[in-house]
């Protein structure tokens, strides 16, 4: 089968993605704005076709037990929700990262806190980035700023869940959700059949019982389980961190800009250039590992950074973290489901030129 | 070339389909496309609204506050967009139930009395389709057979058999529309 | 009556105490005269009769039990507090082939996990619920539990459980018997040897008809809790009998249709 073209939302790609990418399963629970997800997947009931199982499940707490269960399996499997349903995840995340297991969750991110609005927002990097649950743990995180990485992401991201075992998140936002772009989708993958030594699939003679649990009563044990997670998030650092540049080579200034702020960020990055500002603009797209050492290598040669995110300030504390004192580092952001003008990002670029 | 477009008016008058049929023609003809909705509440009833660019290149920001095009279906929406139309941009409107129309000087204004001849022919379905015709009569950029072809794409097959009538709607529109300045009323 | 002869009462048939081979040797970590490690016993017992240990995934819940994978020696999964039902449908889905069961005690199936417990039994699943009732909270310290009965005193209810205040104890069985998705619920005990071979034919029972794929099996044993209780094992033993046997009497509930 040939790649295919299609014009889709990016909850629609994520759905048609995740059963070309050969899922096992999606347990999932509707809210806005990414119903879409689990609504498309009911539709292509791709259980009669590649045998991929859609569940909608009574609660988020329950998807993504759901997932911890079908994850421990060793089955390819995920979740989707938006903000207020992320947070109520969190529980399962921290078993599922506590238990080393590989999964996908997608948040489409809208703006809170509380129920908040269903209108676009970047207001969980924090979350996302930094553990989000109880206990000192890391999700690998990806940041799609079009259609079609929506697509391209869930593959990677199942992959990149199953070589570290570890939850992998997929931090959209309701603009990229809701949008439709033009998205080359893949061939359709076959689901895997390979039974992984560590998964709990039933004990035959030839091994020990598996037990998949984030349980150790022994501080000794547990303190030393906390040392191997450390070093499996510094090796996503020495060898996942992905970015994208634009006209960095010369630039004065650099916005620094991830998913929707990132596309933001493009168009002032031409209206800049048009009005002879010499800008420049690093989008992350992995944020967790975050491009810090190419942060800081520019630093080295900039007048300052300005890091555009629809939140309070939330992404800007790692750039000051990359750069380390070496440039200027200010934010811009519109919150509560806002979403700055690429004139309004521009103008203030200009002001932070002025100091 | 890159064409930013908004479309808006009531929920229902098919806003956002037809931002949904010019972005698959434009694909069908190998530009680049965004389609980007107002989501949420106001989806379920009261106004819809879509932004829609077709491009030559790389599309940057799918989100705009500002127009080359701005297609108007009701009063509401002429209020809200008709100053984020670029100077020298466009506005197309209809003329239903406006009773305050376009004021502007520094863009091109058209009016296509749509509705009322969707309700004249009993097309109210492809109502929609007229008001395209009208904007791929003063702005030809998509071509009536990649907007069949994306029509086929974007229509479940069941709706198939209505396509020969969007075709008529399109045709229609194409002759209805005229600048504002040369309608009487 | 003919004389019992000691080589009688040794015959396999009448070995009620054989450790099960997929017993492990680990330590148990209950406390004496708890009901858990019977129960563990009795299901290790059909495991290995019924030949499941390759295709057996058990779930675990928090609680006393958390740690029941140390004991039985097939997969295992530790789910969250309450969370056991939700983990086992995700495995049944994915492996419809495999045995699941899913071992709770009253808080995490009756309080904090009340919505997955009914959820997936509305569901229908096919997967075996075995429920501990104990009417406390035995891990944390014995705090009231959603099963402590009318007047009954634990650490959160010093003065004894005022239904006014706390409301009454719930009785899950009752309440998953009337979803569809149930095909059999009964109510159990292992406080007599009688007992334990009614958990056993119960246990048995709920494999076969998982088997067949007719829904769910939930089993309730009503068990003691000796140092929740602050009794020793026979008094705690004859204060279950003479209470909890009243609030929660034993025998089947809801049985399926024979095919």
């Amino acid at each position: 089968m040939e790649k295919e073209l299609r014009l889709m939302k990016g909850n629609e790609a994520i759905a048609e993605a995740a059963i070309r990418a050969g899922a096992d399963g999606y347990f999932g629970y509707p809210i806005t704005p990414q119903s879409e997800i689990l609504e498309y997947l009911m539709e292509a009931n791709p259980q009669t076709t590649t045998g991929m199982v859609v569940l909608q499940a009574e609660s988020e707490v329950a998807a993504i037990n759901m997932v911890y269960g079908g994850a421990a399996c060793g089955k390819k499997v995920m979740t989707s929700s938006s903000s207020p349903g992320i947070s109520l995840k969190q529980e399962g995340i921290t078993y599922i990262a506590g238990a080393e297991l590989p999964c996908l969750i997608v948040n489409v991110v809208r703006g809170g806190p509380g129920l908040g609005t269903i209108q676009p927002a970047q207001s969980d990097y924090f979350q996302a980035t930094k553990g989000g649950g109880h206990g000192d743990y890391h999700l690998l995180v990806l940041a799609p700023s079009s259609v079609q990485e929506m697509a391209d992401f869930v593959e990677l991201g199942f992959d990149l869940a199953f070589k570290y075992r570890n939850p992998v998140m997929i931090l959209s936002d309701g603009a990229i959700g809701q949008m439709m772009e033009k998205v080359w989708l893949k061939p359709q993958k076959k689901r895997s059949e390979e039974i992984l030594p560590w998964a709990t699939t039933g004990k035959p003679a030839s091994r020990p019982r598996n037990i998949i649990t984030s349980l150790d009563l022994d501080p000794e044990r547990q303190e030393k389980f906390n040392f191997k997670l450390i070093a499996k998030y510094r090796e996503m650092e020495e060898n996942e961190v992905r970015f994208e540049e634009f006209m960095t080579d010369d630039a004065e200034y650099i916005f620094v800009a991830y998913g929707t702020s990132a596309r933001l960020c493009q168009k002032a990055l031409q209206l800049a250039r048009a009005e002879g500002i010499k800008a420049g603009l690093l989008r992350p797209i992995t944020l967790f590992p975050y491009p810090k050492k190419r942060l800081n290598e520019l630093a080295d040669r900039v007048k300052g950074m300005l890091a555009v995110e629809m939140s309070a300030g939330q992404m800007v504390e790692d750039v000051m973290l990359s750069v380390n004192g070496k440039t200027r580092v200010s934010h811009y952001g519109r919150m509560g489901g806002m979403i700055p003008t690429p004139d309004e990002v521009l103008e203030n670029m200009k002001s932070f030129i002025k100091g | 070339m890159t064409e930013e477009i908004v479309i808006a008016g009531f929920g229902g008058q098919g806003v956002l389909s037809m931002g949904k049929i010019m972005a698959y023609s434009g694909m069908m003809q190998d530009m680049e496309v965004s389609w980007m909705p107002s989501y949420g509440p106001e989806m379920r009833g009261g106004t819809a609204n879509v932004n829609v660019i077709l491009s030559d290149e790389r599309i940057s920001s799918p989100i705009l506050r500002s127009f080359d095009t701005a297609i108007i279906l009701n009063q509401q929406s002429l209020d809200k967009f008709e100053h984020a139309v670029k100077p020298g941009g466009m506005l197309i409107y209809d003329g239903n139930g406006i009773t305050r129309h376009p004021e502007r000087k520094d863009i091109t204004v058209y009016r296509i009395d749509a509705a009322e001849e969707a309700s004249k022919l009993k097309m109210q379905k492809v109502f929609n389709m007229f008001v395209l015709g009208g904007f791929m009569k003063v702005k030809p950029i998509l071509k009536t057979e990649y907007v069949i072809k994306g029509l086929k794409k974007s229509l479940p097959e069941r709706y198939h058999s209505l396509i020969p009538m969007n075709e008529d709607a399109i045709k229609r529109g194409m002759e209805l529309i005229r600048l504002k300045s040369e309608c009487i009323g | 009556m003919a004389e019992i002869t000691f080589n009688d009462i040794i015959k396999p048939e009448n070995l009620t105490y054989k450790k099960s081979k997929l017993m492990t040797d680990n330590v148990m970590h209950y406390c004496p005269g708890c009901g858990h490690g019977t129960a563990h016993q009795v299901l290790a017992e059909v495991l290995e009769e019924e030949n499941l240990q390759e295709r057996t995934v058990g779930i675990t819940p928090v609680g006393c039990s958390v740690l029941m994978y140390n004991y039985i020696d097939v997969d295992f999964q530790e789910a969250a507090h309450g969370r056991a039902p939700a983990l086992a449908t995700a495995v049944k889905r994915l492996m419809p082939d495999k045995f699941v069961f899913t071992y709770q005690g009253d808080g995490d199936l009756a309080a904090i996990g009340t919505a997955e417990t009914i959820h997936t039994c509305n569901r229908g699943e096919n997967i075996l619920i075995l429920f501990i009732n104990n009417g406390i909270y035995g891990m944390t310290g014995g705090q009231m539990a959603p099963t402590t009965l009318e007047g009954m005193k634990s650490s959160t209810s010093p003065y004894g459980r005022d239904i006014s205040m706390m409301g009454s104890p719930i009785k899950m069985a009752d309440i998953v018997a009337m979803l569809p998705g149930t095909c059999y619920v009964t109510r159990q005990s292992v406080n007599t040897a009688g007992g334990v071979r009614k958990l056993k034919k119960a246990i048995k029972k709920a494999v076969q008809y998982q088997n067949e794929k007719r829904g769910t099996c939930f089993i309730e044993v009503v068990s003691n809790c000796p140092s929740g209780w602050k009794m020793t094992p026979v008094e705690s033993n004859k204060w279950m009998e003479e209470n909890m046997f009243l609030f929660y009497p034993l025998g089947d509930i809801k049985v399926p249709a024979e095919k």
